[in-house]
């Protein structure tokens, strides 16, 4: 069942490279997408065994991550049947199997329960999209595409290197020797701790390189500014929540080696760094998907912050990837619609979008205020939960500091979006034909819908979920 | 003596300027690396899973990738020097900098195995140092590469304290997540220098969306 998971979206992106029919192909990324999201649909509805000895298993984290990633990939590759029916221009063989191979990927990471294993599927998420950020054929994109893949392998050699500090902790005689999840956690008080120390602050870099903490995030606005918004998508609301998800599982060897604090400190700190940073450049940003990218790192800060606080902040931590996951699915989808029609995404030719595309236009701006903690979404009840998860650890200065960032965030990309929004269309260059469709502006209302009702009705299963998954990995109260 | 070695082809990397010089010293690193698991083997049931290992990480590192990275030169467009932003001498004393320091760090974490060898971890250490720094300073995409399988080449040495305890599939994983990434970043280069050759014809570039 788990192994089916990985295999099927694997077999399906194989298929399409093979496949020869430029105008057929993009089919086979619903072939890869319906079984996976049966497959994860059907480990909801009972557990499932774990698989190749114990090395896959579906965790709670993994199973939040998953199931993000599944409805998304779905999402996306309906909306890919409307947008590479537009692109007939371009070949599309290498994003139909690359984008296979990702979901294959992003679902091993997901169940790997050996950090070396681990590593391993991080490491092909990253040569899998790679390529894929080049699909326009244009040097800017190219540029985007050598500097995604140079910083990500940095960052992962990094994290190969602590991952090889991580077995070595455990390798004295009477330790675990092992780089199984359970036998390390098991094992904890048998680790050394400066070896456990000097490990997690090269898992923290290599994987905070990949999830796009500031200040690792430098390949970040290029390679979402350049890549096509359906990429966008997947990269920003899936690929990065599986980079948060190993820094969670590092998080607690760290915290059974009884090395929590530091661990914590270091994420608080990384997590507030990232949302300052994020603030800094979403002010006044002309470009929307690079703004988008910014969004990008500053949740990518929120995640950190909150697995750092842990307790509530934990579970509000793993409800806000699911809920950054979907909002981002609803911007980078939006955004392309609206740059395809406008031939730009800088705000100087991009006005009255709402006018133009009415669904795009208004799901931008919807998909904005949901991210940004409007209620009724559930963004808003994340980010609510860390908050108070923040000052139930008492930690004022850290609350405080959340809720300026927040508020800094929320005028100057909401000052951008509007622009985008808003006004009078005419006189805007326009590329004729690129009007919404069932196919291009559907998928991203069906993601809208979602963040809706996950903001009124929370599900019990899923609140039980995300509970279950912040004792796992943060325990109760620090 | 072998650790020595390693890090003397290090220094030698951040000063030298030509790009030829530079693939062959990251290939003959590579080489030495690979045949240190059979020196540092203790027991005899080890042999075959450790022979494996040398004979796949030499055929990758001192074959297929110097391979690849001559090829790639070969192109008229790749002017053979390095192109440094950071200069040859500031390099070489911040490559020195780091050896120091990777001796004082290593001082501080005590190895849990038993040690084979007491110079394996800072000769690992300033390996990754001399790769980061090769990666940073430097302007090409090619010696960007270089610095990059350097960086990997000290993550080994490290790798080689776990033969133990690491089963094979994780090793034969990393290796081919290696060759993977440089078999990319080679496409890449090579895109580049077409892209950079089409825009010398005028060709106007596609709007992504």
């Amino acid at each position: 069942m788990l192994l089916f998971l990985v295999i099927a979206p694997l077999a399906a992106g194989a298929l399409g490279f093979a496949f020869p029919d430029n105008r057929r192909r993009p089919i086979f990324l619903l072939v890869a997408a319906l079984p996976h999201a049966a497959g994860v649909a059907a480990a909801w509805a009972r557990p499932v065994a774990p698989a190749l000895g114990g090395t896959l298993a579906l965790d709670p984290l993994g199973k939040i991550a998953i199931t993000t990633a599944s409805a998304l990939f779905l999402v996306c590759a309906m909306y890919a049947q409307g947008y590479l029916h537009r692109r007939e221009d371009r070949d599309n063989r290498v994003l139909v199997g690359g984008l296979g191979v990702l979901l294959a990927a992003m679902t091993a990471v997901g169940l790997s329960q050996h950090l070396g294993l681990l590593w391993v599927t991080i490491e092909i998420t990253t040569l899998s999209t790679a390529p894929l950020i080049y699909f326009n054929h244009n040097p800017r994109s190219l540029e985007a595409a050598w500097k995604y893949l140079l910083v990500c392998s940095l960052g992962i050699a990094l994290a190969l290197l602590g991952t090889f500090f991580l077995a070595l902790s455990g390798a004295a005689p009477g330790g675990p020797r092992s780089l199984l999840l359970a036998d390390l956690v098991q094992g904890g008080h048998l680790l050394s701790r400066p070896w456990v120390r000097t490990a997690f602050v090269f898992l923290l870099v290599g994987y905070g390189t990949k999830m796009g903490l500031a200040p690792l995030h430098g390949w970040k606005p290029d390679a979402y500014g350049e890549a096509p918004g359906i990429l966008g998508a997947l990269l920003s609301g899936a690929v990065t929540n599986f980079a948060f998800l190993a820094i969670a599982r590092v998080f607690q060897v760290c915290r059974a080696a009884g090395e929590a604090a530091f661990a914590r400190e270091a994420l608080v700190a990384m997590g507030l760094l990232s949302m300052a940073l994020a603030a800094v450049f979403l002010v006044g940003q002309r470009d929307l998907k690079r703004m988008l990218a910014y969004s990008s790192v500053e949740h990518m800060g929120i995640l950190a912050l909150g697995l750092g606080l842990g307790g509530t902040a934990a579970a509000g931590a793993f409800f806000h990837s699911l809920n950054n996951g979907l909002s981002k699915g609803v911007l980078f989808l939006a955004a392309g619609n609206i740059h395809r029609s406008y031939g730009s995404k800088v705000i100087d030719d991009v006005r009255g979008a709402a006018r133009r595309l009415p669904v795009s236009g208004s799901l931008f701006l919807a998909g904005f205020l949901a991210l940004a903690g409007t209620p009724p979404f559930s963004p808003f009840w994340s980010q609510f939960t860390i908050l108070d998860g923040a000052f139930r650890a008492g930690r004022w200065a850290v609350a405080a500091l959340f809720l300026l960032l927040l508020a800094t965030v929320f005028v100057g990309m909401g000052a951008t979006v509007l622009r985008a929004v808003q006004g009078d269309p005419a006189g805007a260059p326009e590329r004729p034909g690129m009007g919404d469709t069932w196919y291009t502006a559907g998928p991203p209302l069906l993601l809208m819908g979602a963040l809706l009702l996950l903001g009124v009705w929370l599900p019990a299963g899923l609140g039980e979920l995300l509970h279950s998954a912040a004792r796992l990995v943060a325990g109760g109260q620090p | 003596m072998a650790f020595v070695l390693v890090v003397v082809i290090d220094l030698f990397l951040l000063a030298s300027s030509r790009l030829n010089a530079a693939i062959r010293a990251v290939a003959l690193q590579g080489a030495l690396l690979s045949a240190l698991p059979l020196l540092l083997v203790t027991h005899e049931h080890e042999l075959r899973h450790v022979l494996l290992l040398s004979a796949g990480a030499m055929a990758i590192k001192a074959g297929v990738i110097p391979w690849l990275m001559f090829r790639a030169i070969r192109e008229e467009t790749i002017r053979r020097e390095v192109e440094p932003i950071v200069g040859y001498v500031p390099s070489m004393t911040l490559g020195g900098l780091g050896v120091v320091l990777s001796f004082a760090l290593s001082r501080g974490l005590p190895l849990p195995v038993q040690a084979q060898n007491v110079y394996l971890v800072p000769a690992a250490l300033s390996t990754v140092w001399t790769g980061l720094l090769l990666v940073l300073s430097r302007r090409k995409a090619i010696t960007q590469v270089l610095g990059f399988l350097v960086l990997e080449n000290g993550v080994f040495v490290i790798g080689l304290l776990l033969t133990g305890i690491m089963p094979v599939t994780v090793e034969a994983g990393v290796l081919l997540d290696l060759f993977a990434a440089v078999f990319v970043m080679g496409i890449v280069i090579f895109q580049m220098n077409r892209e950079f050759a089409a825009m010398d014809g005028g060709k106007p570039p596609v709007e992504g969306d």
